[in-house]
């Protein structure tokens, strides 16, 4: 197994980059950053959200042209001067970015020959594009028709078909951007073992991710970028390298553990859902979540495991305001009374917050500032008699900046222009402003940094010991062992199993999935 | 609240203020900079007490119904249908009035209330049924225009009676005599306006300076407020020198401040800005959206309706054309005044600059001799060119 891939840390390097500088304005994004990568090796970026690893890909890639960055690429040997994407395309330089640039409404072979159909006189060749695409999708283990639409596909076959995409470019370097970010633990190991196949096949891979077990468990070599300069790269194969010690270079401070020590407190069940059942908003005889009871005690963060697609964020948004679905049925008791939470209105009056899986399209009006983001679910809270008093709405905005530690120059800064984790706070603080009881958190750290992690879990800490109700929906189960005191495990819209906190460990928990998938 | 990495900031606050606050001055200095134009290419005539009263009845049902396109502009929806419907609204008034005889308020209430209804219906298939504005406006904008030559019968309806007239050709009685001289009362009223103004904008200062709030410099305040003390003024000796206050100013005035207030300051109005700016978003913030959008449409229905009796009553008719071609321009005022196509950005003043700067270049065009066809083609350029400008801004 080690082997060829030893060979291939003795073949010379397919890309150099030497001192590359970038500046936006007065902003340095990168000063004098060196990255090599090997032919043939995985070579994962790391570092926290800022640290310059988009901006060295965009340099990479073209997208910043030749001209606008100090330093010199190499590739293949030769020096390189891309002016744009389709110049480093040419030379099998594929990027694939976190955001997934598939056309939902197209099938898959449409969006595979997009920009670079098979034609015979200007005209699609229907059949050569789908024999072709029939074997790209063989290469990365998918086996849907060609014709499928992309809307149809989950999120982790959609990641697999940006695969099948880059391959049918004759791909010399793939570089993947977060390429786990939002699949299931099933998804990403399955591409994580694509990846070593392409390894076996000779492709070199860059891979950018905040997941540092799959990190450790694919790359060959690591390099760790920090405030846009290079801190050092780690080889894999001279020795284990441990997460801590990457986790250290990235944010060249000791983070006591990646969760801070919590002793709990925990009261009487304060929000319980009794035989919860939900049917799917279209197919409306698709019974999403089945017959579903959980209860949370004041001070307990409870956890909720499951794979994608298990029912737990629509288990979380039918019972907020019955945002998901349709035919609900069951009772929510909070405070051991009948609470109705019909409405997202009448779910806040409850006591009620529903922190949601993706901030940007769900959670944040990325336009408005974070100021008026923080008061948008309260805004009784910062009027009188219907008129908003802007100045009191500024200083509950800056009691949360403070509070939260939101880095930003202002209250007044466009929410848009903030980076994951500072988003996160602020759509936090939105909900906390409201002044909950209860708090459902759908994947709190998805997609930031390291240390803005270690923050969100400190918040969750410090609502727990405020004697809140927290429910935490993750796909990490890393995440989930660290800060749940009880884990609850979901598998196709039912609950399947419960782990103490201290008890839990990722094996129990996938045993509980697996044995009811072996059923 | 004073961390020191706000301290650091701070002084950053003064270049931060122009850059947030350029668009809104930038609308203002292009209306200013094409009166000054028009003032020196018309030789004086523009600004004559008698032109500045015409500019301001020619363009009241603009302004009117771009408080209420604002809002839906806002909401990220459109409305093609308020030109049919003031127009179908003008006939239903000469028909009720003219006709029927029915007494004065009664059919001005109809007319408003049936202006709700018809935007009620449109906002019902908008919001309820999620069918495109698009669609359902260019619908209700054909049917209304058929309903409206169905009740006339390609003729027009008229005179109205002179009470109603006066809706848009009478002024404000003067409690004081003027013998041909300034309308004092007119003008009295336009200093005690401008007045409240300035007092309004230092009582605010004031409050965010006490609460330690990034407030416009100094110098740049005390200017800005002569400015528009001196504007406001300048405009009041004007229109007082012609005939007093015209009836439909005051009625406009009342309405742009109220929306201004509403869409600024409530609860109500930040919910219409969220609406726009991520609806999903704000639906799962306990926004209740669908209403929302509902509510203005019918809001524009009124309005609609409002600017359809305004422009009976100037003509003095009901006739089968009015109101056509008015959703264009009321439709380019709101895009002109800043406000965006996806929705969530927009301002009130922003919109009745754009209706203004609209309004003064038709007049100053037509003083000019200026054909029709060359105003629609200048008129079209100063749209594309005022979104373009607020794009090229947006994006740097």
């Amino acid at each position: 197994m080690l082997d060829p891939v030893l060979s291939a840390a003795e073949k010379p390097p397919i890309l150099e980059m030497r001192g590359i500088s970038k500046s936006f304005g007065a902003v340095k994004a990168l000063s004098d950053v060196s990255f090599t990568v090997r032919e043939g090796e995985i070579h994962a970026l790391v570092g926290e959200n800022g640290a310059g690893k988009s901006t060295l890909m965009k340099v990479l890639s073209g997208v910043y042209p030749h001209g606008s960055y100090e330093g010199s690429i190499l590739f293949g040997g030769e020096e390189r001067q891309f002016r744009d994407i389709n110049d480093s395309e040419k030379l099998g330089i594929i990027i694939i970015h976190q955001e997934l640039a598939l056309i939902p409404l197209m099938s898959i072979a449409e969006n595979i020959f997009l920009a670079n159909a098979p034609s015979k006189f200007g005209v699609i060749d229907r059949d050569t594009r789908y024999v072709r695409t029939k074997e790209l999708l063989a290469k990365v283990g998918l086996t849907e028709a060609p014709e499928t639409l992309i809307t149809n596909l989950g999120v982790g076959k959609q990641q697999l078909v940006e695969i099948a995409k880059a391959l049918s470019k004759d791909v010399r370097l793939l570089i993947l951007d977060e390429p786990t970010a939002s699949l299931n633990e099933t998804d990403s190991a399955a591409l994580l073992e694509l990846l070593k196949e392409f390894r076996r096949r000779g492709i070199t891979s860059i891979m950018i991710s905040h997941k540092l077990n799959e990190i450790t468990e694919v790359a060959d070599r690591i390099t760790v970028l920090r405030d846009g300069r290079t801190v050092g790269t780690l080889d894999c194969h001279e020795g284990a390298v441990d997460e801590d010690e990457i986790v250290r270079r990235m944010v060249d401070r000791d983070l006591e553990s990646r969760y801070p020590a919590r002793t709990p407190k925990i009261g009487d069940v304060i929000f319980e859902v009794e035989n919860w059942s939900v049917n799917h908003p279209l197919h409306a005889n698709r019974k999403i979540v089945k017959n579903v009871s959980m209860k949370v005690r004041a001070g307990e963060v409870v956890g909720i495991s499951g794979l994608m697609g298990a029912g737990r964020t629509e288990f979380a948004m039918s019972v907020f305001g019955h945002t998901y679905g349709r035919d609900i049925t069951g009772t929510v008791k909070i405070h051991g009374k009948e609470a109705d939470t019909s409405n997202v209105h009448r779910a806040i009056k409850a006591g009620l917050a529903y922190v949601t899986e993706d901030r940007k399209q769900l959670g944040l009006i990325l336009a408005e500032d974070i100021r008026k983001n923080i008061s948008l679910a309260h805004l009784g809270g910062v009027a009188s008699n219907g008129v908003i008093d802007d100045i009191r709405e500024m200083k509950v905005a800056q009691e949360f900046r403070t509070r939260m530690r939101i880095r930003s120059h202002n209250v007044y800064q466009e929410t848009g222009k903030l980076s994951g984790g500072n988003q996160q706070k602020v759509v936090l603080s939105k909900w906390l402003f409201t002044g909950p009881d209860i708090l459902i958190l759908d994947e709190p750290t998805r997609g930031i940094d390291v240390g803005a992690k270690y923050e969100i879990y400190s918040i969750i800490n410090e609502l727990a010991d405020a004697g809140k109700a927290v429910v935490v929906i993750s796909s990490e189960m890393p995440e989930l062992i660290g800060t749940c005191d009880r884990i609850m495990v979901m598998h196709e819209g039912e609950f399947v199993g419960e782990v103490a906190g201290e008890e839990a460990t990722q094996e129990n928990i996938m045993r509980a999935i697996m044995r009811r998938k072996g059923r | 609240m004073s961390t020191p990495q706000e301290a650091v900031v701070a002084p950053k606050a003064g270049t931060g203020f122009w850059k947030d606050n350029l668009r809104d001055y930038g609308m203002l200095i292009s209306l200013v900079a094409i009166v000054i134009f028009f003032q020196i290419a018309t030789g004086g005539i523009l600004l004559r007490p008698l032109n500045v009263t015409n500019i301001v009845l020619q363009n009241a049902y603009i302004v009117i119904m771009a408080l209420g396109m604002l809002m839906i502009i806002v909401t990220g929806h459109i409305d093609l249908s308020v030109g049919s419907v003031a127009g179908f609204i003008g006939g239903l008034a000469g028909l009720l009035m003219v006709r029927w005889g029915i007494n004065l308020p009664l059919a001005i209430l109809t007319c408003l209330v049936v202006g709700g209804i018809i935007g009620g219906i449109q906002g019902y298939f908008v919001a309820y049924f999620k069918i495109p504005s698009f669609i359902v406006t260019l619908a209700g904008m054909l049917v209304f225009r058929g309903f409206m030559i169905a009740i006339l019968g390609s003729q027009a309806i008229g005179p109205f009676p002179p009470i109603f007239q006066k809706l848009s050709s009478g002024y404000l009685v003067e409690l004081i005599s003027s013998d041909g001289g300034i309308y004092v009362t007119s003008f009295i009223i336009g200093l005690i306006v401008a007045g409240l103004m300035v007092w309004q904008n230092f009582r605010s200062r004031a409050r965010r300076v006490l609460h330690d709030v990034e407030s416009e410099p100094m110098g740049f305040f005390v200017a800005k407020n002569v400015l528009v003390f001196g504007a406001i003024a300048f405009v009041a000796y004007l229109i007082s020198s012609h005939r007093g206050l015209p009836n439909v100013m005051i009625i406009m005035a009342v309405l742009i401040v109220a929306y201004g207030f509403f869409t600024n300051r409530t609860i109500l109005g930040r919910q219409i800005y969220a609406v726009g700016g991520n609806a999903r978003a704000a639906e799962l913030s306990g926004i209740k959206t669908t209403r929302l959008v509902f509510w203005t449409f019918v809001n524009m229905g009124v309005l609609a309706a409002l600017a359809g009796l305004v422009v009976a009553a100037r003509l003095n008719s009901a006739t089968p054309k009015a109101g056509t071609g008015f959703e264009l321009d009321v439709i380019a005022a709101c895009f002109i005044g800043g406000a965006s196509a996806y929705g969530g950005v927009g301002k009130v003043t922003g919109a009745v600059i754009g209706a203004f700067l609209m309004g003064v270049m038709n007049n100053g065009m037509s003083i000019l001799g200026i054909g029709i066809d060359y105003q629609q083609v200048i008129k079209g350029l100063v749209l594309l060119g005022a979104v373009c400008v607020d794009v090229y801004n947006q994006r740097r």
